[in-house]
């Protein structure tokens, strides 16, 4: 499948800055003047200024991309800088999109910026889509994901997809013009809860390098109209066997928003649709944290301090006690394995439960009220609540 | 035999592993041969006896929603791969 090769559009010029920057797209005949020129007279609208958006926005403000529109409205976190490599220490605290702007803006001047500081809902996607050539889908969570694929169905316009997770990272083209969307191959997004996010599950700082520059450089193809784009191929990196496989994607007839009778003919509510929050700052969180009885970190230290006799249980991975740990815990054990060491746990002791931030924990007392436990409670914000408010000098991670 | 790719989000149910020998004649024998070497990874892949909607199972290049669903049936030498859906960015 391939895009058709459209001219470059009349009355776009390069100034002799800009031929010296581009040269050596200039001296290869499949891009040249024209290829350049289409490239300055693209637009291209990247959703989040993230670890995806973050190369991806800087490979297309080299290369000369005339029109890039950025859509975050996340502020740079020291937790970012380990793969978000358009910010930078300076940046810490700043809105993404001024720091993403300046550096863009600093790599090429000859391009334009725009930014939309404001999260992509179903009301706003149309209009700002309409206002571009090429989508790049760089978002962090299953809600976004649906609403820019829609939002492109319905406009008729490519969206240059990249995803990634701990060691691993996908990357296609849906063109529902062309070949199969999103909904074709994830027809319904997984139960919440079930696949972890990268602020759960952690990713490797240079994956999102990896899978940012294939969009990068599927969007300029998509823009030149040259080679094979990655349309009904879904390219799967992993990262620790350092292995590309390609599988065939295939357009659904019954597909309900590009299918041959779809039912989704307008967007829709897609937090409710996938029953998970449109973002992902923050961490693993568990439908468990408003059903589980709770305790805040303060009662918990009280209670030490009076000397109370009660089962502190930590249910974090055992790599995770190295980053932090509290040296009053008497029990650790891992969610994952809770139910097979429930002989180490006296049903007649109350029981404080704690994990990262109080997510693993609600669902871990929740399993053991269901195996009987009557005094167990979760403790709210878990180990980083406590080195907030108890103990300054364990870290926050 | 056959063999299954497991991707990340799943390998915390195959205690780590990769790549899993199934056997099986059919996608189907191969999944549930999977979930009974690895039964914490049965709720993951089935729901009511069923594959759930949003596991990809893919032979090949080939999605087995394209053949025969988890009817096609497997070869000695044939490579699964379950594709997870994942949203990091």
């Amino acid at each position: 499948m391939t895009i058709a090769k459209q001219a470059a559009p009349s009355g776009v010029a390069l100034s002799h800055d800009e031929i010296s920057r581009y040269s050596r797209h200039l001296i290869m005949p499949e891009v040249g003047m024209d290829g350049q020129r289409k490239l300055k007279a693209a637009s291209v609208l990247i959703i989040g200024a993230g670890g995806l958006g973050s190369p991806l926005a800087m490979y297309l403000a080299a290369a000369g991309v005339g029109r890039i529109g950025l859509v975050d409205y996340d502020v740079v976190d020291a937790s970012n800088l380990q793969r978000q490599v358009i910010h930078g220490t300076k940046d810490i605290g700043r809105s993404k999109l001024d720091s993403a702007k300046d550096r863009l803006l600093d790599i090429n001047p000859h391009i334009e910026v725009e930014t939309y500081n404001e999260p992509l809902t179903s009301e706003n996607a149309l209009d700002l889509f309409a206002g571009y050539d090429v989508i790049v889908d760089g978002t962090d969570n299953f809600p976004t994901r649906y609403l820019v694929n829609d939002a492109c169905v319905l406009l008729g316009k490519p969206n240059v997809y990249g995803s990634i997770f701990r060691f691993e990272g996908q990357a296609t083209v849906f063109d529902a013009r062309i070949g199969p969307c999103y909904r074709c191959l994830f027809p319904e997004p997984p139960p919440p809860g079930l696949v972890p996010s990268c602020a759960e599950g952690g990713v490797l700082g240079v994956l999102p390098g990896t899978i940012g520059a294939i969009q990068a450089t599927e969007t300029i193809k998509v823009i030149l109209g040259i080679g094979e784009p990655l349309v009904g191929r879904l390219m799967l990196y992993d990262a620790l066997a350092m292995r590309f496989d390609t599988v065939k994607l295939r357009k659904n007839p019954d597909c309900p928003v590009c299918g041959e009778n779809p039912t989704v003919t307008e967007l829709i509510d897609y937090e409710q649709f996938c029953g998970m929050p449109g973002h992902d700052h923050s961490e693993f969180t568990s439908e468990n944290e408003a059903l589980a009885p709770a305790i805040d970190v303060e009662e918990v230290k009280a209670r030490l301090d009076a000397g109370d006799d009660f089962i502190l249980l930590d249910v974090r991975e055992p790599h995770e006690w190295a980053i932090s740990d509290i040296d009053r815990a008497t029990h650790h054990i891992p969610k994952a394995d809770i139910l097979e060491h429930l002989g180490e746990l006296d049903t007649a002791r109350d029981i404080v439960v704690y994990c990262k931030t109080g997510g693993r924990s609600a669902d871990v007392v929740m399993q053991l009220k269901e195996h009987g436990y009557e005094r167990v409670v979760n403790m709210v914000g878990g180990i980083n609540a406590w080195a907030e408010d108890i103990d300054r000098a364990l870290p926050i991670y | 035999m056959a063999s299954i790719r497991i991707p990340a989000p799943l390998r915390a149910y195959t205690d780590g592993n990769e790549h899993v020998t199934i056997s099986g004649r059919t996608v189907d024998e191969g999944l549930r041969d999977l979930a009974g070497q690895y039964p914490a990874l049965e709720k993951h892949l089935f729901t009511d006896g069923k594959l759930r909607s949003f596991v990809n199972v893919f032979i090949g290049e080939e999605d087995i929603r394209f053949l025969d669903g988890v009817d096609t049936p497997v070869k000695e030498d044939d490579r699964l791969m379950i594709i997870p859906s994942i949203a990091g960015g």
